[in-house]
């Protein structure tokens, strides 16, 4: 996994709650055993209409949030399936950071899985870097993992909270397993006493 | 020391490793596999050189993919996941319930069907719904494939430890309402975000009342109103549907094990973050008019007029869903006409789903206008259901009576809907484009989806369980 540390990027609002993973990735796109690909077809039922044109009122559509690594959402995105193709999607067409004042458990957990971060701030701060986006040009904000803040440009700078191992991790970029995996006598001492008991 | 959870005491049976700072390290009993979120992780471990840790706590089926209709998978895409999927049980030793096996069926079915699902397990599987197990006093989540290939490598997971709820269900559950509609009512009123974070435990009388597989209904939605599991305390209810089951323990192991299970009820005395509660007894059938499962009303209710909703982004979502549904606020909801019926899916397509929508439909015919679906959630319920003579009463109403699988729940097989087709299903998810690109679903009981089939819009079903059975 890559390690992560800052990004500077270019801004996407999607202004909706409850943004649900089937919208993120839509079913037809998870009989693939790849991992890989799936940016094009994310949030696709939304993007395209059923020929295939470009829905022009989808907020993604919207040239002014073209090359975002950033997403402005609203409450409890990536809420339902556990699908991590959501994940996956969201990071091949360019995401690194969802910006939200609430997550769906599973969504958020497979997101920093594959080295996505996800920033949970208070609702009224979504709403205020919402308004804060340039709709006619579009704008950038930057979120350092290493400080916790999200800046705009600015400069009003906006922390927020983050799980202190979740975000070793992913500055280092390591992998799960792995760490797990040194923890192996533990595993099989607790197998041992689970059999004896 | 104060009382603990039912929650609290399964989570501290299985902690490995905890350490201040840092996720608990939790031992997980039982990994159920299908073949959706699986392929990527069993290719995982092949790069990484490593191998399942515990095959023999590792059980596949086939669900998402499989076609209902008799006969061989057409789709190539769907023939490739279900062909890795073989192969990777087959590479790695895991038992597999694949199609044709007699032992196949809804992951979430056949788990608690053989017996696998016990108080106090662990249990995980790459599927959201796997909160159904909860219903046995277990702890079971959905995970995403990056945890599923961690589970495979280690058996275990690194966990955040939640925060606590107790549901209680207080009141007694009216005539002709069923555990689809206490759990579509609490939704509607905790709203789809109102357990995001927690691990809940359902409790009160009214689901002491209810069967294993009304308890699954309950537990089978927790995820959709955002908390990854929901557990209910085991009884005599539990210990009377496992005793005797394939994997259920036997002899003299049965009786210790029930003796074990017994103490895991939350003690009087335990502490939970939140306590909600939830009134059944006024509570009248549920069906839902937009886009999730929290934008739920009572059958004798209209759609609702989106400015009656506080907040903005409500507001707006309320107008976006109605037009999505083809609806207009204010319109009752006995006067949907509804084109496709599907009783089937995790939620409710076990042997008493079945019999429940039967029982309504017995002697009579569906609306001509109606396309109906009956898809049994496993193997065995099918078999269950054609020896109780089930199939004929669905078949001389009209319905097609299909082979297990996920079917018209999540459209990833044959079984979708057509643009602006209106479905009344059984399932849990009425998203946008669940059962198809377009299609619009309204979540209902089973027995609520049977009467709009045979009357080709929705009707409270208790005016029919009220009128005298014809001898």
């Amino acid at each position: 996994m890559k390690a992560f540390s800052e990004v500077s990027a270019r801004v996407a609002v999607l202004d909706r709650p409850d943004v649900d993973t089937d919208q993120i990735i839509p079913k037809q796109f998870l009989k693939r055993i790849e991992r890989t690909g799936y940016g094009q077809y994310a949030f696709f039922d939304w993007r395209f209409d059923e020929d295939g044109n470009e829905r022009p009122g989808f907020e993604l559509n919207q040239p002014q949030f073209a090359g975002a690594r950033i997403l402005l959402a609203g409450r409890n995105f990536g809420c339902g399936s556990s699908r991590e193709h959501a994940a996956w999607a969201l990071q091949d067409a360019g995401f690194d950071v969802v910006i939200a004042p609430s997550f769906g458990d599973i969504f958020r957990s497979n997101a920093a899985k594959v080295g996505m971060v996800i920033v949970q701030l208070p609702e009224d701060q979504v709403k205020e870097l919402m308004e804060s986006v340039d709709l006619d040009r579009g704008s950038d904000l930057t979120v350092d993992l290493e400080a916790l803040t999200v800046t705009t440009l600015e400069g009003k700078v906006f922390p927020f909270a983050f799980d202190a191992s979740t975000q070793y991790r992913l500055l280092n970029g390591l992998d799960d397993i792995d760490l797990t995996l040194t923890h192996e006598t533990e595993i099989t001492a607790y197998e041992t006493s689970r059999a004896t008991r | 020391m104060t009382g603990r959870s039912l929650f609290e005491k399964v989570w501290d049976l299985h902690v490995v490793r905890d350490e201040p700072g840092e996720p608990t390290l939790l031992y997980i009993d039982l990994h159920l596999v299908h073949e959706v979120t699986s392929p990527q992780a069993f290719e995982g471990l092949r790069l990484a050189g490593r191998d399942v840790r515990r095959p023999d706590l590792t059980v596949a089926t086939m669900d998402h993919n499989v076609p209902t209709l008799p006969g061989p998978v057409t789709d190539p895409m769907a023939k490739a996941q279900l062909d890795a999927l073989r192969a990777n049980c087959e590479a790695f030793g895991v038992e597999l319930h694949g199609t044709g096996s007699g032992s196949e069926g809804i992951v979430h079915v056949i788990g608690p069907e053989l017996g696998l699902t016990q108080p106090g397990k662990t249990i995980v599987c790459g599927d959201s719904h796997t909160s159904t197990h909860g219903a046995f006093g277990a702890l079971a989540f959905g995970i995403g494939t990056s945890e599923v290939e961690h589970v495979l490598a280690t058996q275990t997971l690194n966990q955040q430890r939640p925060k606590t709820m107790l549901l209680e269900f207080q009141g007694d559950l009216p005539p002709g309402l069923t555990a689809k509609d206490m759990i579509l009512g609490a939704i509607g009123q905790v709203g789809v975000d109102g357990g995001v974070g927690y691990v809940v435990e359902y409790a009160g009388e009214a689901i002491q009342a209810l069967s294993m597989e009304q308890r699954m209904t309950i537990c089978n939605m927790t995820i959709e109103w955002g908390a990854r599991a929901g557990l209910i305390a085991p009884d005599e209810t539990t210990f009377a549907y496992l005793e005797g089951r394939p994997h259920a323990p036997q002899a003299d192991d049965w009786s210790r094990a029930v003796t074990e299970w017994r103490q895991l009820a939350s003690d009087p005395d335990a502490t939970y973050d939140t306590h909600v509660v939830v009134d059944v007894t006024g509570l009248a059938p549920q069906v839902t008019w937009g886009t999730n499962p929290g934008m739920v009303v009572p059958v004798t209710s209209a759609v609702p007029d989106p400015n009656s909703f506080s907040g903005g982004d409500d507001r707006d979502a309320a107008e976006r869903a109605i037009t999505y549904m083809g609806l207009r606020a204010g319109q009752p909801i006995e006067e949907i006409a509804v084109d496709r019926v599907f009783i089937g899916s995790c939620t409710n397509s076990r042997i008493e789903d079945l019999r429940a929508a039967a029982e309504i439909v017995r002697g009579k015919t569906i609306d001509p206008r109606v396309t109906a679906l009956v898809v049994p959630g496993s193997a065995q319920v099918r078999r269950q259901a054609e020896s109780e003579g089930l199939d004929q009463i669905f078949l001389d109403a009209g319905f097609e009576w299909r082979l297990a699988g996920c079917s018209m729940c999540l459209g990833m097989n044959p079984d979708v809907l057509a643009p602006g087709e209106r479905c009344a299903s059984t399932s849990n998810r009425n998203f946008e484009g669940r059962q198809g690109r377009g299609g619009r679903t309204h979540l209902v009981s089973p027995q609520m989806a049977a009467a709009a089939a045979l009357h080709g819009h929705f009707v409270d079903v208790r005016a029919l369980t009220a009128e005298p059975v014809a001898s």
